[in-house]
């Protein structure tokens, strides 16, 4: 069995979000980067998947040379190797033309990403490699085993859960119950160092979207105390003043 | 030029986001010139409605394959009329099947993608969108520079708009579709109960609610308000609540017109997912909780205490 898992690097989730450059370019001074957390969960169940049947998992990320270290660390939870394709990546199409590039001839049992990355939240690439590669797409799975060929799933739909069940290949995007994430323990970290991690040069690919400029949210003007004992004051402000209810 | 939106539907009705997403294409139109022509897949009960919100046409889809949604037969089948009627602005709601089907869309019509859309475009020298990016924690500005464009609009983003018309509707068959490799065996939806992302009001509870037993006071309060309900990550974690109800950075991003945070500090990653809110309320027992400089209403006070009061003092208030 062959997985391929795909990874982006984002900001910690702590981060304070800053601008730079007149608001054109994210601050990343003194961002610590991480591998997405949805990632690490797509990840963590193809691991389980591909390992009890002896199959490989190969970790793909679209981005510079400073995202090794956090590549690395998919490989210390037990990615078989790695491939970067080396290219400052522009929006969720150029990722996806690449990996899907990268996927085209490799013959891939099934694809993870995460849900979405948590720096631009485009929760897209899973259905554009889908696209791509002419297989399903499968979004926000909370579940998933794969017998003979054959995936089972549960995915998140608006107002509640599915039940489905699809042929291999397919790709799919990990959400938030489908596992714990992997912590990488000492073994894993000192294997991870010597695992192949191979830079891929990209192909050419259209440029559909250019981020012109940032802006962070309107600050409140400050808050209104309410007494706790006159919650009729609050429902009063909220009726009347805020029209919200 | 015409504006293509896919009218997505809940038990047959069309929903709120469908509406606003209508709107959103109507205001396109009026810009550039063009048609909006909605097209409704599935049976929804009354197509003819999305003419008082700004659609010119509604196009009826039928095949027995729409019962179940599969992601790759809905964008086929979708991108196809989308390419005989000549769509150059492709509007899809930035819901679960919405966003499952944005992409293929977009491949299939070598578009442009633009998802998490909070805002109209501004269409004065080329086509620049606003969209949500790292997580609520700030907007980006985005040139879309292909002819055709696929946007994804997050609910609760633009006002629903009347015109007072009626559109006239054609049915029509879809092209030869292909097989799907998915099989849906089945479906749990919660009935009666608002989708968090889609909630006009959200009360949502933290660690302050001191354990899962105490959480019906959190659902009376919005049952009271009309409201979903949501959870801090800490709650989920513990598995007080289901984590389909985690609202922050790796949970949901919602921007209700009313989020009530009950018992929630209010940490960067919390608030990353709940600050795009018109109006917050937080009651917290901490005067120095970090959440209150998010606020515009807050209360002092601890939860299981305020609660109670609150619930009181929502019924007399919306009873009236």
């Amino acid at each position: 069995m062959k997985v391929l898992v795909c990874m982006s690097v984002v900001p910690d989730t702590t981060t304070k979000i800053t601008f730079t450059n007149n608001d054109t370019t994210f601050n990343t001074q003194g961002v610590q980067f991480i591998m997405n957390p949805y990632d690490e969960l797509a990840l963590t169940k193809a691991l389980d998947i591909a390992e009890p049947v002896g199959g490989a998992v190969t970790i793909i990320h679209v981005g510079t040379a400073d995202a090794e270290p956090a590549i690395r660390k998919a490989l210390s939870m037990g990615a078989t190797d790695a491939v970067r394709i080396n290219a400052a990546p522009t929006d969720a199409q150029f990722v996806a033309e690449q990996i899907a590039a990268y996927a085209q001839d490799k013959a891939f049992d099934f694809i993870m990403t995460g849900r979405e990355s948590i720096d631009y939240n485009g929760g897209a690439v899973c259905g554009l490699l889908g696209a791509l590669l002419g297989i399903p797409s499968i979004n926000v799975i909370t579940q998933l085993s794969v017998t003979d060929k054959t995936a089972h799933l549960e995915r998140d739909i608006d107002g509640g859960r599915e039940t489905l069940t699809c042929s291999l290949p397919f790709v799919a995007s990990a959400q938030k119950d489908l596992c714990e994430p992997r912590i990488p323990n000492m073994r894993g970290i000192m294997a991870a160092r010597t695992k192949p991690l191979q830079a891929v040069e990209p192909i050419a690919s259209a440029n559909h979207a250019v981020y012109s400029r940032f802006e962070l949210p309107q600050p409140k003007q400050g808050v209104r105390m309410i007494s706790a004992d006159n919650p009729e004051e609050l429902l009063h402000l909220l009726r009347n003043e805020a029209k919200v209810i | 030029m015409s504006v293509i939106v896919f009218a997505e539907t809940r038990d047959q009705q069309y929903k709120k986001s469908t509406l606003e997403a209508v709107s959103y294409g109507k205001e396109i139109a009026q810009k550039t010139g063009g048609k909006v022509i909605a097209v409704s897949m599935g049976n929804a009960s009354d197509p003819s409605l999305l003419g008082n919100y700004g659609a010119d046409e509604v196009i009826t889809l039928h095949s027995d394959t729409f019962s179940a949604f599969s992601p790759e037969i809905y964008a086929a089948a979708f991108a196809d009329i989308c390419k005989n009627l000549g769509g150059k602005t492709i509007i899809i709601s930035n819901t679960y099947s919405g966003k499952s089907m944005a992409g293929r869309v977009a491949v299939l019509l070598q578009a442009a993608l633009a998802t998490n859309v909070v805002d109209y475009p501004d269409t004065t020298s080329g086509f620049r969108i606003k969209r949500g990016v790292f997580s609520g924690k700030a907007f980006a500005y985005v040139d879309l520079q292909s002819e055709t464009k696929v946007l994804a609009i997050t609910p609760n983003s633009v006002e629903i708009k009347t015109y007072g018309t009626t559109a006239a509707v054609s049915a029509h068959q879809p092209a030869a579709l292909p097989a799907s490799a998915t099989r849906i065996e089945s479906t749990q939806t919660v009935s009666g109960k608002v989708p968090l992302t889609e909630a006009e009001i959200v009360v949502s509870a933290g660690r302050g609610m001191k354990g899962p037993e105490n959480w019906h006071m959190v659902e009376e309060l919005a049952n009271s308000l009309g409201a979903a309900t949501a959870c801090s990550k800490p709650v989920s974690d513990m598995h007080w609540r289901p984590h389909s109800e985690h609202v922050g950075q790796t949970g949901i991003t919602i921007k209700p017109n009313l989020y009530i945070a009950i018992g929630i500090s209010g940490a960067i990653q919390h608030l990353a997912g709940v600050s795009s809110s018109k109006v917050i309320v937080v009651i917290n027992k901490d005067a120095e909780a970090p959440f209150f400089k998010a606020a515009d209403y807050g209360i002092v006070g601890d939860a299981l205490e305020v609660l109670p009061k609150l619930i009181q003092a929502a019924k007399t208030a919306t009873a009236g």
